[in-house]
């Protein structure tokens, strides 16, 4: 496989895999270094790509393997710090003032989810992917999916109706 | 109210998500709208969201390098120790050259001629200021010899 044939092969997905890994890692210049890495590997073994049936969702599933050893490995470094930002601003009134733009609002909320639910938002209502895509993707079963997809977006709409009520209350 | 009532429905399949993707662009196209009924407002955050979340886009390049094969490197480190050794070898050679070609760039023929008459006047001079200093020498001998005698 020549340059050129990769490259029409990766782009159309590349900005899908850095958005993944910038859901799980957070951090956009980690999530860069996530992808970089997934491409290159990529590359690397492009002589094998012929062989797989579908090369964007074993892209996504690399993606997915590389950002959560990141996390593992990282447990105890920055990346705790950046999520402890978020985990306290429940109760302070200035945090949610200062947070009033709603798309920064609605990231927060999302990194609060577990990995799991994280992935599978990601994938289904920001990449539009099939169920039986984002199966083979992360390796789960049909039920295993719409369960944890299901458990992600009712907390994603708790979270915004307390939000919501908070402000006509105020 | 029918519209809503059928936003409603779907709300309640996507919190199960039984959706299909047809359905899911059907409510994310109702939030994106102005006329959402008030009791859905807080859904509108959620899906806008998600239609301008797909947006992000990575900045840096594909990491993809040149060249066919594995071998690559290896052959170009091959090439460039030849070209070394070839360099050191016909580089011992003359080693006055690059120099000579330093000079042709910087100044005129007329320029070096005349350094060249400089030096040579400036050593002639030398020379004589050294056959001078050899009548000194005689001197200094001639001296010590009285000092030894006293």
């Amino acid at each position: 496989m020549q340059q050129k044939e990769f490259l029409n092969t990766v782009m159309p997905f590349k900005d899908k895999l850095f958005r993944l890994a910038k859901r799980l890692l957070v951090s956009t210049d980690e999530a860069e270094d996530a992808t970089q890495e997934v491409l290159l590997k990529l590359w690397k073994n492009k002589s094998k790509i012929e062989q797989y049936n579908n090369v964007e969702a074993f892209a996504v599933t690399m993606t997915k393997n590389y950002c959560l050893d990141r996390l593992k490995s990282k447990q105890a470094g920055n990346l705790k710090l950046v999520h402890s930002n978020y985990t306290d601003e429940s109760v302070s009134l200035q945090g949610r003032i200062e947070t009033r733009d709603s798309l920064g609002w609605m990231s927060k909320i999302i990194s609060k989810l577990p990995e799991q639910q994280r992935m599978v938002l990601q994938l289904r209502d920001i990449e539009q992917y099939e169920f039986n895509e984002i199966e083979e993707m992360l390796s789960m079963k049909a039920t295993a999916v719409r369960v944890t997809l299901s458990r992600a977006r009712k907390a994603v709409r708790d979270e915004l109706t307390k939000t919501h009520s908070y402000g006509i209350s105020k | 109210m029918e519209s809503v009532n059928r936003i409603e429905k779907l709300l309640e399949k996507y919190l199960e998500a039984t959706t299909t993707l047809a359905e899911e662009n059907e409510l994310k196209e109702y939030f994106a709208s102005d006329d959402v009924a008030p009791h859905l407002q807080h859904y509108s955050m959620m899906f806008n969201y998600f239609s301008v979340a797909k947006e992000e886009r990575s900045t840096r390049e594909i990491p993809v390098k040149p060249g066919k094969n594995r071998y690559y490197l290896a052959w170009a480190s091959i090439a460039a120790v030849a070209v070394l050794a070839f360099g050191v070898y016909f580089g011992s050679e003359e080693p006055s050259s690059p120099y000579e070609k330093l000079f042709a760039q910087g100044y005129t023929e007329e320029e070096i001629e005349s350094a060249q008459m400089a030096i040579s006047l400036f050593t002639n001079n030398f020379k004589k200021g050294v056959e001078g200093a050899s009548y000194l020498e005689e001197f200094e001998k001639s001296t010590n010899r009285f000092i030894l005698n006293n």
